[in-house]
Formats: structure tokens, C-alpha cells, sequence
């Protein structure tokens, strides 16, 4: 029976323990730390794998890196649980921006979507501009997989389906599936059921479980992609870490962040392009 | 097949090495889970106990409703965590949201309603067995309480062992309110959807490996502590 006391003195221990043991983590001690909420793509792609510790070791600043989908990384500054927000649709950073909750809006780097289909390609609609290919994947009620999350990439979707003429909140059929999650889930979705699906590049050319799948259209002006890069407003939200935020900022738009950028490649290919030079992108 | 014998070879070759990151996530995952399984074993298991031996206005309530939260999604609890902890939420001032602090509190949530509801489920039968007897020595029921929990231990590191494993397989709640940062709150179950997300298929599922062997020595670990605990 006095064995209880025992028990009970083991399990406190071992509590106090591991409770010691996550307070003594490396991570959680004071440091320069500062949240970025950015796309789903800057991750899976490897970028920020390849670019942080670069950033820990130039400018000291660790970087936790949510990767949500530009809609949901821009709700998140929102509620001021980010200091920084890197995300690709410029008209929901606009949108952000006016709204108050950014301050300056800087432009990083670009790549360009892909169309990314079945090889064999049985809507034919490889080599098509992009707005042809989606009019006919239309018409021949061609599996398609869209992303549903209002991530950069589901923005750039639906504004291509509506420059193509199509209204595809009421035109879509069983053969339209809206998926509500990251770009790896929606390329493993259409790999396992060849079907249609718009992936930014470099989010593809990392991707390790292609299947069937290959590139059907590409290299049309009307699929550019840029990143841009924006500090959540302190007058918003006062918890948020101005001068590591800016920092950050400045590191990345430098000449020399720019060329870290431009240094990531998979295979010997670039992923990102920089160019925070251009004031119009 | 490939991708399982793929994913064997990639989870042998993971354990042998030992990667760092690797390790710091095991280490992430297990102090997370097992920190959040005793808190909810402190908190729930003494009031699945007094459950079983007092009944007043509104106790049937709380056990119908721990049963029903035996099916409380993580992604639930996780959300409601989260804007809690939010900066814009009331606990925002406490700036833990994205930290394993939040993810050990949104893991005990899990928990508690487990503990609660198999401590109480046994406590019944023992008391119905034993209470008379602790209470005719002229005992308070309060004090009878010490004595009917040790009479039901093995019940007890069950209930432990069921939040503990509550907690180390879901990824719903810890991936909202820990966001998956490298390096600071990405865990097995987090890392496992990541993976999968960028197409390493047979990588994800030897972290699955990794993971079942890691629940399966935690229990091994209990049962043989809780033999020790009832042996002579």
C-alpha cells in the first residue's frame, strides 16, 4: 500500500523532467526569433529548408516559418499571431495593405505556374496557351484538381478560369474537385487519379512523387507568379517584432539576399527568380 | 511493394544514424505527449475517481459528457486553442501560441476526457466492491479516496497509456496551434503530413515506422513500471 507515495514521486519527477526538458530546448530560450506566415510553395518547394539557416548565419534572426496557403497566412497576421507575412497574390496583399495591417509591400522574387497533367495528356491540350487548355479541359470534362483554399496559388487559378470565360463557381461539374488543401496534397491527389492540376514550379520540381504526371503547358505570360514580402502593422498589432521583421525584409531585398535566392536550384534548374528591383512586380 | 520495403530500409537507415533533426523531433514528440498525458492523468483521474464515489446534481451530466468527448476531434480542440492563444484572442498577452507550450495544452484537452471517463469506469466497480469497506473504519470519503485509486493502479496507467496515446498519434490539434515550425514545434505526426505533402511518400512512412516503435516502447516501459508498481 505505501507504494502510492512512490508512484506518485516518480511521476512528478518525470513530469518536472520533461517539462525542464522543453523549457531547455535550444529553441525556446531568448532569442532573435521572429514568425513569418507564408505559402505552403516557399516550403515544400525547399526554399526555406535551403534559405534560413542562411539568414541565422548573416543577420542572427531564426525564422519560424508557418506554411499555410497565402489566404490563411494573411488571416493569421491578421489576428497578429505573425510578425512577417511572404506570400504570392498581389491583389490579396493589396487588399491586406489597404486594409491596415501591412505596412509596405516589397517584391522578392517570381517563378511562374505550370499546368501539370497526365503525359499521355488525354484532353490534348499540351502545348496550348493556357487559356485555351482550361476552355477545353472545360468542355471535355477533363479531371481537374483545384487547390479551394484561397492559397496564391488557388487566386491565380480561379482568375485564369474567369479571364478564360469560364464561370466556374456554376460550371463546375464532378469532374472540377475542389480539395481545400497544400499543393503537395493536391499534386499527390491528381498523381494517384491522372487528372489536371495548376502548381507553381517550384513547388513541382521538388516534388518526389510524380507518377504519370508531366508539365502540359508552361511558358505563358499569363502565368507568372510573383512573391511578395510585407511587416505587419505595429499601430495593429503591438506584439509584433518591428525591427527583426524589417530586418528580415531588408536581408532578403538586399543584393546579397537576392543572390542566396537566385542560388537555390533543384537538378541544376532555378526556382526562384529575384527581383526586388522591379518596382511594378 | 517497393514503397514499403523502400520505407523499411529509409526507417532503418534513419534509426541507425541518428540524425539530429531527427532526433530533436522524437525528443519534441515524446516530451509533448507524454508531459501532456500526465497533466491530463493529474488532472482527470481524481476526478474520474470522485465521480465514481460521490454523486451529486449534475455528476451524471459531467460522465455523460466525458464519454461524449471521447470522440473530440484534435482539430476541434486544436482551433479553440488556438483562438484562445491568439494574439488577438484572451490569452493572446501570454505570447505562447506557436510554442510546445500550447501544443502540451491542446494535447491535455485531448487527454483529460480519456482519463476521466476510464478512471471513472473502473473507479465504479471497485467502490461498489471495496467502498463499504473504507468507509466502515470511520473513513471520510475523502480520505478513502487515496486508498480506492491504488486499489485500481493498473486501471489507472491504462487510462495514462490511453492519453499518452491520444496524444502521440494525432497531428489535427498540434499542427494548428504549433504550426509545424522546423526546428522548434514540428513533431512525428507533423512531420509525417509534411512529407507526404511534398510527395516523399516512402520517407513519410518510415517516420510512421519510427513513430509505432517509439509508442510501442513507451508502453512496454509502463507495463513494466506498473509491475513493479503491484508487485510485492
Amino acid at each position: 500500500m505505501n507504494r502510492w507515495p512512490q508512484f506518485l514521486k516518480t511521476s512528478v519527477i518525470a513530469l518536472l523532467m520533461t517539462g525542464a526538458g522543453l523549457m531547455g530546448s535550444p529553441a525556446s530560450a531568448q532569442e532573435k526569433s521572429i514568425v513569418v506566415a507564408s505559402t505552403t510553395s516557399t516550403q515544400d518547394s525547399g526554399l526555406f529548408g535551403y534559405l534560413l539557416p542562411i539568414v541565422k548565419e548573416k543577420t542572427g534572426i531564426v525564422v519560424k516559418v508557418l506554411a499555410q496557403g497565402t489566404g490563411q497566412a494573411l488571416d493569421t497576421a491578421r489576428r497578429c499571431d505573425a510578425d512577417v507575412v511572404f506570400v504570392h497574390a498581389k491583389s490579396a496583399e493589396e487588399k491586406f495593405l489597404a486594409e491596415g495591417f501591412g505596412i509596405k509591400r516589397y517584391p522578392v522574387m517570381y517563378n511562374d505556374f505550370i499546368l501539370i497533367g497526365p503525359k499521355d495528356d488525354p484532353a490534348g491540350i499540351k502545348g496550348k496557351d493556357i487559356l485555351t487548355a482550361l476552355q477545353t479541359l472545360k468542355t471535355k470534362d477533363a479531371p481537374f484538381i483545384s487547390r479551394g483554399d484561397r492559397s496564391g496559388t488557388n487566386i491565380a487559378e480561379l482568375a485564369l478560369w474567369q479571364e478564360a470565360g469560364i464561370d466556374i463557381a456554376k460550371d463546375k461539374g464532378p469532374w472540377y474537385k475542389e480539395i481545400g488543401q497544400g499543393m503537395g496534397a493536391a499534386l499527390n491527389m491528381a498523381s494517384a487519379s491522372n487528372a489536371y492540376v495548376l502548381s507553381d514550379r517550384g513547388t513541382w520540381l521538388a516534388f518526389q512523387n510524380r507518377g504519370d504526371l508531366a508539365i502540359v503547358v508552361e511558358d505563358d505570360k499569363r502565368l507568372f507568379n510573383q512573391y511578395g514580402v510585407m511587416r505587419v502593422n505595429p499601430a495593429k498589432c503591438p506584439s509584433v517584432n518591428k525591427e527583426l521583421g524589417q530586418q528580415f525584409i531588408d536581408w532578403l531585398i538586399s543584393p546579397q539576399g537576392q543572390k542566396v535566392i537566385a542560388g537555390y536550384k533543384i537538378n541544376g534548374q532555378q526556382l526562384f527568380y529575384p527581383n526586388a528591383n522591379d518596382p511594378n512586380a | 511493394m517497393q514503397d514499403f520495403t523502400d520505407a523499411l530500409y529509409t526507417a532503418a537507415a534513419l534509426i541507425v544514424h541518428l540524425d539530429p533533426e531527427l532526433r530533436g523531433i522524437v525528443f519534441l514528440s515524446l516530451g509533448v505527449s507524454l508531459t501532456a498525458s500526465f497533466c491530463a492523468f493529474i488532472i482527470g483521474s481524481p476526478l474520474g475517481t470522485s465521480l465514481a464515489m460521490y454523486r451529486f446534481r449534475g455528476s451524471g451530466a459531467i460522465i455523460v459528457i466525458a464519454n461524449a468527448l471521447l470522440g473530440l476531434p484534435p482539430v476541434v480542440v486544436g482551433l479553440v486553442v488556438y483562438l484562445l492563444l491568439s494574439r488577438s484572442g484572451p490569452l493572446g498577452s501570454l505570447g505562447i501560441l506557436f510554442t510546445p507550450t500550447a501544443m502540451v495544452i491542446a494535447q491535455t484537452a485531448l487527454g483529460i476526457p480519456i482519463v476521466v471517463a476510464l478512471v471513472h469506469r473502473m473507479t465504479v466497480d471497485n467502490w461498489a466492491a471495496y467502498g463499504d469497506a473504507l468507509l466502515v473504519d470511520g473513513a471520510s470519503r475523502l480520505r478513502a479516496m487515496v486508498p480506492i485509486m491504488l486499489i485500481g493502479r493498473e486501471g489507472l496507467l491504462t487510462a495514462f497509456l490511453a492519453a499518452f496515446g491520444r496524444a502521440i498519434a494525432e497531428v489535427g490539434a498540434i499542427i494548428i496551434v504549433g504550426g509545424n515550425i522546423r526546428g522548434y514545434t514540428r513533431t512525428m505526426t507533423t512531420a509525417i503530413a509534411l512529407e507526404t505533402s511534398k510527395g516523399e511518400l516512402s520517407f513519410a512512412l518510415a517516420l510512421g515506422i519510427i513513430l509505432i516503435i517509439l509508442s510501442m516502447a513507451v508502453s512496454m516501459l509502463s507495463l513494466v513500471f506498473g509491475r513493479a508498481l503491484t508487485a510485492r
